[in-house]
């Protein structure tokens, strides 16, 4: 059998006014793979994003996602209650900033089987039991899952974010630069973290970055955004290392060594 | 005018105060409520002359089914005589001239802010509910748009992260009252500020549900013996409050207290909240321990201290 | 009677009287007459009139005085009066333009066609008590002008429509006819007109804060006060049974047009945008925060950012009546011992159930 994509984009726009800030779009997302989207901020990666997870309407385009079930579906056509249950079953959305993702006045459970919790699972002992095995997941001390995030470092705020959405093992996680605004050795934890959990769980990603470090980590393939466009895309690896197009040299030059 | 209109009422007012367009439009919506138990309509409330807040919800609600051969009861916490429920049935009976009463097996139409009489409604009667915030879900969620999102596709997983948080955090739920419903398995509900003591009489209750929300706009209802589940976790089923003490009056001991302070020294007397109850079972021999020494009237009755030569 | 927390009707009634003869005051003291609060406290008047929505010097008048000079209790009675009466008919637009104009100034031209006039405003006065007035003093005649005003003073906004400068104001042609807000729920998304008819009713104190909001930069717009004009306008209805438009008599309006910052869209080129408010009588500082309030409202039709209270439509819509803030807020007034109960008794239970774990856990540390 031959193997789909599970994500197909097709000529995403959209505007601002005058202003487009996203031209055109199209990339497929495959099966357990990380696909990156770098470029500085303005280029348009995370309004790109936001429009492939229905957090921001789009103007024109399809965004094709073939469901566990099977048949493929345009997101963006979609009728919303549909739409809504395959974005808390079947995808997952970490946010830069862990206030957007959490609730942070409740405590890491509740946090985490939320989504349960909308599945109809009704039993405390088992919700909270499986909150406690994904703070292990994510490397955070179990004995905090009764306190509230607003106490936790960035990190594990970060962690939580992720724990949340892995929660009902979704087949698509879109991450807007999960490791901004982290110190440097606590992103390397989460890289690191990262790495591991898109192994094991064999969920596809599209990660947001900025950061070519990150991108070089974590992403198999690149796509390079400029100006709301796409300007080159390709393997990680030959894309960092072999740029043709002008602005991607420019971006891996300006760039420590990556 | 012509024989068929109704006997005008006080100061020139039309029966029950509201004008007949405004009443078929209210109980318009409440037919789409009782079709669709539990959701919220949104309806076209009037300005009232009582404050919003005091009850103009159930005010409207009650002045669209009156009809001249109801019989009204109004109360307030369970009372009959306190100063909002006074102040209510005292408006009813200037703008209808209906026959009022204490008795709740005598009533055709209650209305009620914050409890659900003792005695067992039964069919034919209609019980109306003052509601001040409808939307159960306005904790987590302060906009109306996604409210109503979250009601359309039954998303009420969030509702359940409140419940969750209770226990995590006093190892039991704590919401007391206004405890929130789900009515014939589809709409979430706020049951408005009852106790959670009464929440089991709203289930499969005989007697016809209305809510009515005057400044939020919103009526809904509960049809006669519809489901209506509290909501709860299997391991930590939904449970009522109870009392160590009887009414200090009537002994009952399975009606809902009030607590009162009868001294300076912090003393205390419990007695039944439902004023009409607890004087049918003192009427039938019933009695409790009885109310400590010295507990008598307080001068609390509005009139000016030394002013009215009293 | 075993609770004495319960009032019954005679409290009521009791309570009543003496509120009466507290609003009466020292009874050596003439009492006010209806004409006296209508001609001398008119601004108070016009604000009722406003946001009780009914144009009705007198009652509203009469309304302050039965509310004690109490603008939200008398905006309160007017607003409850005004649901028994009858719908005869909606009027035609009010025509602005041909304003019978007592003060009109634009603050974006130094002179516009027509001129400025100052009239009579508050604006330059100091701020200074004036004993005279205690002494009962009669004020000086005010000078007449020569010649009066044009009949006609066409909005200073047109001198920029006429540019195309600033966008048109038209109304989408799938639109329906506004409906009153007082008979039907405000539902979302709300039309502009919808908006406009809320924010009209809405309190002033609550429109002069987001407004102000706006300037000091949560959802700034850049506001120019294009023009505010005071006077007297016609009120026409067009009867069906007529064909033709009959006058109803003059009120007096104040209006406000703001002209704020420009914006663009795919199909429009950049061009400033309107904000607008208005109130019965001369109530500029009411027209003036509410067309600021108007123009953060329409953020998200502009494709602006909405990060800011006096841009978030619900909230702003939500919270504009002092009517039915003033109700929810007071009603804690009334007895809700039943649910107090109810949290007590969980209180209790919770703390009885604490001591015993903390009973028990002594009592392992003990072994």
């Amino acid at each position: 059998m031959k193997e789909q994509p599970i994500l197909e984009v097709r000529d995403l726009t959209r505007r601002f006014g005058l202003r487009t800030a996203v031209r055109d779009v199209g990339f497929e997302l495959w099966p357990g793979e990380v696909l990156g989207i770098v470029g500085e901020s303005g280029s348009g990666k995370t309004t790109l994003l936001n429009c492939v997870g229905g957090r921001l309407p789009a103007d024109d385009g399809t965004v094709l996602y073939r469901t566990a079930a099977g048949p493929a579906v345009d997101m963006l056509a979609l009728a919303e209650a549909k739409r809504r249950r395959l974005l808390r079953t079947e995808w997952g959305f970490v946010h830069q900033n862990p206030r957007d993702g959490l609730r942070l006045d409740v405590s890491a459970g509740g946090n985490v089987g939320e989504r349960l919790m909308a599945l109809g699972h009704r039993h405390y002992g088992n919700l909270r039991q499986a909150a406690i095995d994904w703070l292990a997941q994510v490397e955070i001390d179990t004995a905090r899952v009764d306190d509230a995030p607003r106490a936790f470092s960035g990190g594990m705020q970060q962690r939580l974010q992720i724990a949340r959405n892995l929660v009902t093992h979704p087949r698509v996680v879109l991450m807007d630069e999960p490791t901004g605004g982290l110190d440097v050795s606590v992103q390397a934890r989460l890289l690191d973290l990262l790495r591991r959990l898109v192994r094991e769980t064999g969920v596809s990603a599209v990660i947001v970055t900025h950061d070519l470090g990150v991108a070089r980590l974590l992403a198999d393939r690149l796509l390079v955004m400029k100006g709301g466009e796409v300007v080159e895309g390709g393997l990680t690896d030959r894309l960092l290392d072999d740029p043709h197009h002008p602005y991607t040299q420019l971006l891996v030059s300006s760039a420590l060594s990556v | 005018m012509n024989a068929m209109t109704e006997p005008v009422a006080e100061d020139g007012y039309n029966f029950a105060f509201l004008d007949e367009q405004t009443k078929r439009m209210i109980r318009r919506a409440i037919l789409k409520a009782v079709a669709i138990p539990g959701h919220q309509i949104p309806f076209g409330s009037r300005e009232m002359p009582l404050s919003y807040g005091w009850g103009t919800g159930g005010i409207q609600v009650t002045a669209a089914v009156i009809g001249r051969d109801d019989t009204l009861k109004v109360i307030d916490q369970g009372a009959d005589d306190t100063t909002n429920a006074v102040s209510i049935r005292g408006f009813f009976r200037r703008m209808t001239g209906v026959a009022t009463t204490e008795r709740t097996d005598q009533a055709t139409i209650v209305q009620t802010r914050h409890r659900i009489p003792e005695t067992r409604l039964a069919e034919g009667q209609v019980i109306v509910y003052q509601v001040p915030i409808p939307e159960p879900l306005r904790w987590l969620e302060p906009r109306e748009t996604e409210t109503c999102k979250m009601h359309g596709l039954a998303e009420y997983g969030a509702m359940h992260v409140k419940l969750y948080e209770d226990i995590v955090r006093y190892g039991r739920i704590e919401t007391a009252y206004d405890y929130p419903v789900m009515v014939n398995g589809r709409y979430l509900m706020r049951p408005s500020p009852i106790p959670k003591f009464d929440n089991p009489k709203m289930d499969r209750m005989p007697a016809l549900q209305l809510f009515g929300a005057g400044r939020e706009k919103r009526i809904y209802a509960v049809p006669p013996y519809t489901s209506v589940k509290s909501l709860d976790f299997e391991d930590h089923p939904f449970e009522v409050e109870r009392w160590e003490h009887c009414c200090a009056l009537c002994g009952s001991n399975d009606s809902f207290l009030d607590e009162i302070v009868v001294d300076d020294s912090g003393n205390r007397a419990f007695v039944c909240s439902d004023t009409d109850y607890c004087g049918e079972r003192r009427a039938q021999g019933h009695q409790g321990a009885g109310m400590p020494a010295g507990y008598g009237q307080a001068a609390a009755d509005g009139a000016a201290p030394g002013r009215k030569g009293d | 009677m075993y609770v004495a927390v319960k009032g019954g009707e005679r409290a009521i009634a009791n309570a009543h009287a003496w509120l009466a003869e507290e609003r009466r005051g020292d009874p050596g003291v003439p009492e006010l007459s209806i004409a006296q609060i209508r001609e001398q406290q008119r601004l108070a008047v016009d604000r009722v009139m406003t946001e009780g929505s009914l144009y009705d010097p007198d009652l509203a008048a009469l309304a302050l005085k039965q509310a004690r000079g109490d603008q939200v209790e008398a905006i309160f009675l007017l607003r409850a009066y005004r649901t028994t009466l009858a719908r005869f008919g909606a009027s035609l637009p009010l025509e602005t333009g041909r304003m019978t104009v007592r003060r009109r100034v634009s603050a974006i031209f130094k002179d516009v066609p027509g001129g400025q006039v100052l009239g009579p405003t508050f604006d330059y006065t100091h701020r200074l008590l004036d004993f005279t007035l205690a002494a009962n003093g009669e004020p000086p005649a005010a000078p007449v002008a020569e010649a009066p005003l044009a009949d006609t003073l066409p909005p200073v906004i047109d001198v920029l429509n006429r540019e195309r400068l600033i966008e048109a104001e038209v109304v989408p042609a799938d639109e329906a006819p506004p409906a009153d807000l007082t008979r039907e729920p405000l539902r979302f998304p709300a039309s502009r007109a919808m908006r406009l008819q809320n924010l009209a009713r809405g309190d002033e104190g609550f429109l002069l804060a987001l407004g102000y909001s706006t300037q000091r930069g949560y959802g700034r717009n850049h506001p120019f006060a294009g023009e505010i004009r005071f006077g007297e306008v016609t009120v026409e209805l067009e009867a069906p049974e007529l064909g033709f438009a009959v006058e109803l008599g003059d009120i007096e309006l104040t209006e406000c047009q703001m002209v704020n910052q420009f914006a663009g869209s795919k199909t429009e080129p950049p061009q400033f945008t309107r904000g607008y408010g208005t109130s019965f009588g001369h109530g500029e500082r009411k027209a003036m925060a509410m067309a600021l309030v108007d123009r953060s409202l329409r953020a998200a039709e502009l494709g602006e950012e909405v990060s800011s209270p006096a841009q978030d439509t619900e909230f702003v819509l939500y919270h504009s009546d002092n009517v039915e803030a003033q109700g929810f807020v007071q009603h804690l007034k009334l007895p809700h011992y039943v649910d107090f109960q109810s949290e007590l008794t969980v209180i209790r239970a919770m703390r009885r159930a604490a001591a015993q774990t903390a009973e028990a856990a002594l009592a392992e540390a003990a072994e």
